[in-house]
């Protein structure tokens, strides 16, 4: 029984289950064993203790860039899936637009045996929608699905052509991907820097409207009427998305969404309580508080599926420059869930719905075997310390890169234990 | 110093005292370049860098020669294009030059923040000399102390800006100062040149120019870049100045007979304003010129010099 380990006494929150409670998780042979109120401990069993923590499925993130291949130097598969763990992740869903783009099987098998070798977070790579992330030709979607790809995404770039979404949102039916969309009208948004509005007159850096995000998103609604298939809108930000997307999900249309941690946590007036720092520059940008209310709302009500964090290292080479210079992003797989934590702290999320939207939400959006602890499956799991605070110092974290909005802040909650496959990988009793 | 500022970088920052305190200085400054020998010893001894990433021939002029007259050296640091097709960044040109030991480095640069980003890394003194679409502080101030100059007072004035307002650094310098003196500001321009929350900032916004200048004290003409002709935000310089130009007639008919013209130069003769207008009894903008060494001589000595208004006239 040397591979058994009892969770005891936290409190079990598994969406997926419709389990909330002070339950004991027993994980044998990398598995679920049980989840019960009363369990017999047997001998020899390892015993973790979970008195006052939260006891979820692992976190499950559709939308990191691990930067592997090609430039190292801000993250690689390992720095990223440990950086993930380290977060309560135990499955990251790699965005293709590495150096070279994952549009091939051979980027993808790459990515997956960098994960192997690491043994930490399940990395599942996403592959382009189109070949080269040139918006013009398909990729190949049914070598990337056989190569392991979970779903199709151009992100970072708007699929811009109306006829190319069509065919990509067809032709991904043949192999039950769904097609990850990065929503922007690029003539909308210009040379944008940041969301429209007052703060960018007030701080003469060019506004990327609103529109520009709600545009794409009613033509991929419409585009997603006529084809079928399956369409996910990447990092919502914007009252109008969430507007249309709650439409079309009444409409019965096969929608899911994402939203990451800082649109629902910061607005556009942080770039300028912050003095222009690029640690605030991603994109979407940030947007309105009004946005980010219905952006709550629609993370509250289901309209939005997932909180995903689009992890975006980038170096002091690539931030350490005027406000227009810099790239966009923002890591965030070790912040996310204290960040949504304060959400909760704040009234402005459920526990419950916070622990969904982290686990079974993205499971299902992209139909993963994650997110539960129901019997049988997967022990990915993590074990959080919801009255732990603790101050972000980017150079503690595990990420390669330091691009944090969060830096300096005092934030509450931690993950104390990661468990991948029955593995402890993250926490203080990895042995 | 100014006030509490140890950089001259956005005039949102900037107090009505603040404001006040640079542009009474800037009142003695004028008078030394009415002199026979335009020099004083104020700033002997200091070195102003004048860092320019962008074209720009009136505020550099002005900047240096600010600094001649004060006695300061100046060196003028000219990029034609920007740091990052250089490639050397921002941050290391200027800790590169501030190495050399400046006491003020003067920058204008394309993106906003620029001057900030550089006034974060560097020990000495840093004043913008324009960044992006942000602000032109010294342009703003040398406005207020030419309207000042021209009208008497602010208080109870109303002043219109006319054009490009979303591309304008200096529309916002200037909507930040003069209503901290008591000035009331319309914005004038097409929808398209509008930028999106401006009345925020404490502006009226029209579309109509006669409405926008009709009993405005002062009326402040943009310059209308022709790279906007392609954004598209406007048809084309023609409809422009049959709409929003002031020529000699709509000035005769629509402004009152005080009411005084502006502009941050450089002109477009015949597009923003017909000549006839630009050189006409109604405009100050040479004063501007003029004032705009004043002004410039006073933040230099401010954030250089002394800490007092008395050290003007010489301390060696």
């Amino acid at each position: 029984m040397s591979d058994v380990i009892f969770i005891e006494g936290g409190r079990v929150i598994d969406p997926a289950s419709g389990v909330d409670g002070v339950r004991t998780v027993v994980v044998q042979g990398g598995r679920i064993a049980e989840v019960g109120e009363r369990v017999e401990r047997p001998h020899g069993a390892r015993v973790v203790e979970a008195r006052g923590k939260w006891v979820t499925p692992g976190f499950v993130d559709l939308h990191v860039h691990l930067r592997e291949p090609g430039q190292e130097y801000k993250e690689t598969v390992a720095t990223g899936a440990r950086a993930a763990v380290a977060g309560g992740f135990t499955t990251i869903c790699a965005m293709p637009n590495t150096k070279p783009v994952n549009d091939s099987a051979s980027v993808t098998e790459l990515v997956l045996a960098r994960a192997a070798q690491a043994g930490l977070a399940r990395v599942l790579p996403v592959g382009c929608i189109s070949r080269a992330q040139g918006g013009e030709d398909l990729a190949e979607y049914g070598e990337l699905k056989a190569a392991g790809c979970v779903a199709v995404s151009d992100d970072g770039r708007p699929v811009a052509s109306s006829g190319l979404m069509r065919r990509a949102l067809e032709y991904a039916r043949a192999f039950g991907l769904p097609v990850a969309v990065h929503e922007e009208d690029p003539v909308l948004a210009g040379k944008g820097v940041m969301h429209e509005g007052p703060t960018s007159t007030r701080l003469g850096l060019k506004g990327i409207p609103a529109a520009a995000e709600d545009v794409m998103v009613v033509r991929d609604l419409a585009l997603l009427e006529l084809t079928g298939g399956r369409l996910h809108l990447q990092h919502v930000s914007t009252k109008g998305a969430v507007r249309a997307i709650r439409d079309a999900k009444k409409r019965g249309l096969a929608v899911t969404a994402e939203a990451t941690p800082h649109h629902l946590a910061l607005t556009d007036e942080d770039v300028g309580a912050s003095g222009y720092s690029t640690d605030f520059k991603m994109n979407p940008p940030l947007r309105s508080a009004e946005d980010v209310k219905a952006v709550r709302e629609g993370l509250a009500d289901g309209t939005i599926d997932a909180i995903a964090t689009d992890h975006a290292p980038h170096s002091a080479v690539e931030k350490d420059l005027e406000f227009d210079a810099a790239l966009n992003g923002i890591i965030g797989l070790e912040t996310a869930f204290s960040v949504c934590l304060e959400l909760v702290r704040k009234g402005a999320l459920a526990e419950r719905r916070l622990v969904e939207a982290l686990t079974a939400g993205p499971a299902r959006a992209f139909g993963l075997a994650a997110g539960t602890l129901a019997k049988g499956a997967a022990a990915d799991i993590a074990v959080l310390d919801p009255a732990a605070e603790w101050t972000v110092d980017p150079a503690r974290l595990h990420s390669r890169s330091r691009n944090t909005p969060w830096k300096g802040k005092r934030l509450p909650g931690r993950c104390v234990l990661t468990l991948v496959g029955g593995r402890i990988v993250h926490g203080e009793s990895r042995s | 110093m100014i006030g509490r500022h140890k950089h001259c970088i956005a005039l949102a920052e900037f107090s009505r005292e603040e404001i006040l305190e640079v542009i009474d200085l800037a009142v003695s400054m004028k008078e030394v370049l009415h002199r026979p020998l335009k020099k004083v010893p104020s700033l002997r001894g200091k070195s102003i860098v004048n860092l320019f990433f962008e074209a720009s021939t009136r505020t550099r002029s002005s900047f240096e020669i600010a600094a001649k007259i004060l006695s300061a050296d100046a060196l003028n640091w000219t990029s034609a294009s920007s740091s990052v097709t250089k490639g050397e960044t921002l941050v290391d040109t200027a800790k590169n030059l501030e190495a050399m030991r400046p006491d003020v480095l003067v920058i204008r640069h394309s993106a906003g923040g620029a001057p900030r980003l550089v006034a974060e890394r560097v020990g000495c003194s840093v004043v913008s000399a324009g960044d992006g679409a942000h602000e032109h502080p010294s342009q703003g101030l040398l406005d207020c102390f030419t309207l000042r100059e021209k009208l008497g007072t602010l208080e109870g004035k109303t002043v219109a800006i006319v054009g490009d307002i979303s591309h304008s650094r200096v529309a916002r310098s200037d909507l930040h100062a003069l209503p901290k003196l008591g000035a009331k500001v319309r914005l004038c321009g097409p929808p398209t040149m509008m930028p999106a929350g401006i009345e925020r900032l404490g502006a009226t916004v029209h579309h109509d120019l006669r409405e926008a200048v009709d009993g405005a004290d002062a009326v402040i003409m943009l310059r209308i870049q022709h790279e906007r002709i392609g954004d598209p935000l406007i048809p084309n310089t023609r409809e422009y100045s049959k709409y929003w130009g002031l020529n000699a007639k709509k000035a005769e008919e629509w402004l009152k007979p005080s009411c005084v013209i502006l502009h941050p130069g450089p002109i477009n003769r015949g597009v923003e304003l017909s000549p006839e207008v630009a050189d006409g009894p109604r405009s100050v903008i040479l004063d501007q010129v003029q004032n705009g060494v004043a002004v410039r001589m006073a933040i230099l000595y401010l954030l250089a010099g002394g800490s007092t208004a008395e050290g003007a006239e010489g301390k060696a």
